[in-house]
């Protein structure tokens, strides 16, 4: 990072960051792939090992692929958490942090730019987990701006994903404390309403958990989109959910940003 | 000391040092445990009603995935000691192992008495869990034995893999490369309905699948109407047999990187 771009206005600082973030993504494969085959496996796989959860009497759909299309945009968007994360604790670990301390560059750029190869990712797979659904037949009942909206909430619930990585990474350090916390979203998103419809649980336990848990809205959102078509409340639930999160997450960022710079 | 001590000896020390750091570092033992336990949850909890369709002639929906969670925990329990082999070959741990051991095999087998006992631990911990929780066994105690042997051979066999994958690459790096396959062999098999209800693409993979047959066979232990049993061990026999060859394999080019 050069003495100009530190010593410039806010804007040019995000730009610089964002652009290093995103080169570094596009370099590592290894970052991008998993996140992108991964939820595409474990789609295939419901799809066909669960169709027949579609005769249940009472379930929103006709087909389960369609069902379950909404489940690779949040798993994926757990990825992102991982991402963020990871890059941040390997900038601290690597002195990267150390250094650009010492310079005038301002935490929101810093913390802007470590999102933006969050976003790239986060693209990349919206579009192709949407490409893939296509393929397979899914119609997406809210139409072609339906489709448009259903990236957009994709890309804020990557964000708000990733600030929760960002602020375990900023917060830890360490990229084990990151992977640490992987487990926990995956958790997270299988006590959801992720396989079944809330009203179809038949165990109550199960089903008081998935309504309480955060995650079954963000997927009821997407999914709300795919198989419904305009449901103002589901998305307006998914998409208050999605910036709850990344507003909280942010501020946890910023705060331990702030810590972690003082500590250097 | 006879050779066969000596090689006791080994599998008892390596078997004992990765036993004493796993207790001393819970965190270890924890994926092995939770995962095993979330995954019922998850599937048990959240498809109970998958076990209302018409044609899903199974007794309990717990039972049927209980089955599927705890094969799968000894596949895991078997790869999750790969992660030890490979953060020994990192540290250059096991490096000097093999050269202190006489038969370097002795050392595997270490790590894989210590899967075994890890995983038996898992496993005693999950079933308390699984029968405070409702689960019904319908099966007697010999047919139980029968679906815990099955388990106890798909736990060597995957961890035969894992030594083959980690005594090739050497590091901790090849992790994700080891679990995938895993996965995928085990997602494959029937896992949320038995096969007659399966469609699609899943069906016809499921067909070749060897873990279909001992999924199948441990699930109608669990329900006290054995099906297919012989064929499952010999599934299960079989696919440990190759994963032997491939581990003894990846044991000679450890030896000859030196």
């Amino acid at each position: 990072m050069s003495a100009a771009a530190a010593t410039a206005p806010l804007p040019r600082q995000v730009r610089y960051l964002a652009w290093r973030s995103v080169i570094r993504t596009a370099r590592q494969p290894i970052i991008i792939v998993p996140p992108l085959v991964f939820p595409l496996f474990l789609l295939a796989i419901n799809a066909s090992g669960l169709d027949a959860a579609s005769s249940i009497p009472g379930f929103p759909a006709d087909s389960y692929v369609a069902f379950a299309l909404a489940f690779p945009f949040v798993q994926g968007s757990i990825f992102a958490t991982n991402t963020a994360g990871t890059n941040v604790a390997e900038d601290i670990g690597s002195g990267f942090f150390n250094r650009l301390s010492l310079t005038p560059m301002r935490g929101p750029s810093l913390l802007a730019g470590q999102l933006s190869g969050v976003l790239l990712i986060g693209t990349i797979q919206a579009v192709a987990f949407l490409a893939a659904g296509l393929a397979a037949g899914v119609e997406i009942e809210s139409g072609v701006l339906g489709a448009l909206v259903l990236l957009v909430l994709s890309l804020f619930i990557c964000a708000a994903f990733g600030t929760i990585g960002l602020f375990v990474g900023l917060r830890t350090g360490s990229g084990e404390g990151v992977q640490g916390l992987f487990p926990l979203m995956f958790i997270l998103l299988f006590l959801s309403s992720a396989v079944l419809p809330r009203d179809l649980i038949g165990q109550d336990w199960f089903r008081t958990v998935a309504t309480i848990n955060p995650v079954s809205y963000l997927i009821e959102g997407l999914r709300s989109l795919i198989i419904t078509g305009w449901d103002t409340e589901a998305l307006a639930l998914a998409f208050g959910i999605a910036v709850a999160i990344f507003v909280a997450g942010l501020a946890g960022s910023t705060l331990a940003l702030r810590e972690r710079l003082v500590r250097t | 000391m006879s050779r066969r001590s000596r090689y006791l000896s080994v599998v008892r020390t390596v078997a004992w040092r990765n036993i004493h750091s796993a207790v001393r570092s819970p965190a270890l033992l924890l994926p092995a445990l939770i995962f095993p336990l979330f995954f019922y949850m998850a599937f048990a909890g959240g498809l109970s009603t998958v076990g209302d369709l018409p044609g899903f002639d199974y007794y309990d929906y717990n039972a049927f995935q209980f089955v599927f969670v705890l094969l799968q925990s000894a596949a895991f329990g078997g790869v999750f000691i790969g992660f030890s082999i490979g953060a020994d070959f990192d540290s250059g741990f096991t490096r000097r192992l093999f050269l202190a051991s006489g038969d370097r095999s002795a050392v595997i087998a270490g790590f894989a008495a210590a899967a075994l006992i890890r995983t038996a631990f898992v496993w005693a911990l999950v079933f308390a869990i699984a029968l405070a929780t409702g689960l019904e066994i319908a099966g007697d105690g010999v047919e139980l034995s029968g679906l815990i042997g099955l388990a106890l051979i798909i736990n060597v066999a995957f961890f035969l893999f894992a030594a083959g994958m980690m005594t090739r690459m050497r590091t901790l790096q090849a992790a994700p490369a080891m679990q995938l396959p895993v996965f995928f062999i085990l997602m494959t098999a029937p896992v949320y309905v038995p096969r007659d209800l399966l469609q699609g693409w899943i069906e016809t993979v499921s067909k070749f699948n060897p873990m279909t047959a001992i999924i199948e066979a441990g699930r109608s232990l669990m329900a006290g109407d054995p099906f297919h049993v012989a064929l499952a061990f010999a599934a299960a026999a079989g696919l440990a047999a190759v994963l032997l060859l491939w581990a003894a394999s990846g044991l000679r080019r450890a030896e000859a990187a030196g």
